[in-house]
């Protein structure tokens, strides 16, 4: 009975063991072991002494600066962007109407595209050789590639943008489709009854009940942005560049004195994405409340 | 006007979705396709050729990236399943901690993580592995596998396992022929996000494998800002493929099981 006992208290630490270790030690060591190279703990080269330096060279170069903004307005733009075409999407295609079914298909299909086959589609269709030029072409629109609009490699980072936006629409909208269809037309009827028009049946009946799938969902799409790496290597400008970009770059770097501003460089990153992700939280229960 | 926002969204979804796809399947069969013409002038199988030849690497990379992330999914649902389960359906002390801990690798950039490990992998020899390669994946798969599954299991009722242990099932039993049928729609999503996750990772792989360990992303990637256009846009459909079969062998449970989906609308 005694045994019985013991192995009913150690159930549930035993199922989480296994999943927390593995997280703590790989994530958790990581954090430790880069947070560290950054204050100056770094013995392969012999660093041993506890600096902030790095932080401060960072911080007071203006490159760092036009990066971090770079990096912040391409994860807002991306994330602000796709939830509102998300939530446009998910209200048509909550009704059950011919063809519809096909449609959500369609809808779900670039959820398990990698990055990397969007960014190369991406390529081939706004470069200004790519199939929408030689369309303007063909429609005697321009003349030229160089007439078509610059949308790769370039400073507003454009094809960048088209990217995220192709992943992420259908990310968020299939969080918000579900939970429409799971909701049904019950309380809009209710609030049509009581005399709510269009708008406001979709402001106080129907939004309240997506936004918290809005929120956790752009919060991940926000996150991934913000850190990814091989989107803007590949279409953006060489500078500015992202912070990740920037950060690896440094490590990257045969002269193994830049890691550590490498370092500094990431751990800037994730605290101001963390400070970002705190704030949106807050303001998600502040929604949530009123 | 119902009509024609349906129209509308039918045109912008199929437009929207089918323009990034085209020209890679055109350019992957062109030979000779210049500046402005809508299709190639010339076709050939080439490219294709390329893709399939020992040099191109394209088939050690997709070896090597099926068997990491076939070995990352085993491992998630090895000890994911059991914190998901653990969590959705127990009130222990700590919980919130412990739902902390293993959300934290999704929403914190994993950039100073993995440059982190990157120094410990060094000292461990983990690094030109297969097992570093895919022990690094492991930090975001996890906590997907368990935030999709926690949401599952949330939404699971232990009613049947009782009744099958009264009727004198073993264990065993009640795992294969109980539990697993019943989670298996939601598993199935959770175990194409794992892999998916791990199929999609370059700069992880590309610091821990250190160019000795090849995976897909890293073929393709050169390619991308290079001046093969043919080849890279073969690459990339071979490196998509499976993506879509597991759509085609999922895309039900997506669409219609809220509980799945939910787990994303949990964080």
């Amino acid at each position: 009975m005694n045994r019985l006992k013991l192995f009913e208290k150690l159930r549930v630490p035993m199922m989480l063991f296994p999943a927390l270790a593995i997280v703590v030690l790989l994530f958790g060591g990581g954090m430790i072991s880069g947070i560290g190279q950054s204050v100056g703990y770094f013995p392969v080269i012999g660093l041993q002494d506890f600096t902030l330096d790095y932080y401060r060279d960072i911080l007071t170069d203006s490159g760092f600066i036009e990066s971090l903004w770079l990096t912040f307005r391409l994860a807002f733009l991306s994330t602000l962007m796709s939830s509102v075409i998300a939530v446009l999407f998910a209200l048509v295609l909550r009704h059950a109407f011919r063809g519809s079914q096909f449609l959500t298909f369609l809808y779900q299909i670039p959820i398990p595209i990698p990055h990397l086959v969007v960014a190369t589609g991406i390529v081939l269709l706004v470069s200004q050789s790519g199939l929408l030029s030689r369309g303007a072409v063909t429609l005697g629109l321009t003349s030229t590639p160089r007439d078509f609009p610059v949308m790769v490699f370039d400073r507003p980072g454009i094809a960048i943008q088209l990217t995220y936006l192709w992943k992420e629409v259908p990310f968020i909208g299939i969080v918000v489709l579900a939970v429409l269809k799971s909701v049904g037309p019950q309380y809009e009827e209710i609030a049509q009854t009581l005399g709510a028009n269009r708008w406001q049946r979709f402001r106080f009946v129907l939004l309240p009940l997506i936004m918290p799938g809005i929120l956790s969902t752009s919060i991940i799409v926000f996150a991934f942005v913000f850190a990814n790496y091989e989107i803007p290597l590949l279409l953006g400008v060489r500078y500015p560049t992202t912070l990740p970009v920037m950060a690896f770059r440094n490590y990257q770097d045969p002269d193994l004195a830049l890691r550590p501003q490498a370092m500094a460089i990431s751990v800037i990153l994730a605290i101001v994405a963390i400070l970002l992700l705190v704030a949106y939280k807050r303001l998600a229960k502040y929604a949530a409340e009123t | 006007m119902q009509k024609a926002v349906r129209w509308i969204a039918a045109i912008s979804i199929t437009l929207g979705v089918l323009l990034p796809v085209v020209p890679q399947i055109i350019w992957s069969f062109a030979h000779r396709w210049l500046f402005p013409n809508l299709l190639p002038t010339e076709w050939s199988l080439s490219s294709w050729e390329y893709v399939f030849t020992a040099s191109s690497r394209v088939g050690e990379g997709f070896i090597n990236s099926l068997l990491i992330a076939t070995f990352v999914c085993f491992l998630s649902i090895l000890v994911g399943l059991p914190a998901a389960r653990a969590i959705a359906l127990n009130d222990f002390k700590g919980k919130g901690l412990v739902e902390w801990i293993l959300m934290v690798p999704i929403i914190v950039p994993g950039i100073v993580s993995t440059l982190g490990i990157h120094q410990l992998f060094i000292r461990l020899h983990l690094t030109n592995t297969f097992i570093g390669v895919s022990l690094v994946h492991l930090i975001p798969c996890i906590p997907y596998m368990v935030l999709v599954m926690t949401s599952v299991f949330a939404n699971y009722g232990t009613e049947l396992e009782d009744t099958a242990r009264t009727l004198g099932a073993n264990p065993l039993q009640v795992l294969l022929r109980v539990t697993l049928p019943g989670i298996l729609p939601g598993l199935m999503v959770a175990t194409m996000f794992t892999f998916l996750i791990s199929w999609g990772q370059y700069i992880t792989s590309v610091l821990i494998g250190g160019g000795t360990i090849v995976t897909l992303p890293m073929v393709l990637f050169p390619f991308i800002s290079g001046v093969n256009y043919s080849n890279a846009a073969a690459i990339s459909l071979i490196f998509v493929a499976p993506a879509i079969l597991v759509l085609v062998l999922i895309s039900r449970q997506l669409g219609q099981d809220s509980a799945v989906m939910g787990g994303f609308g949990r964080l």
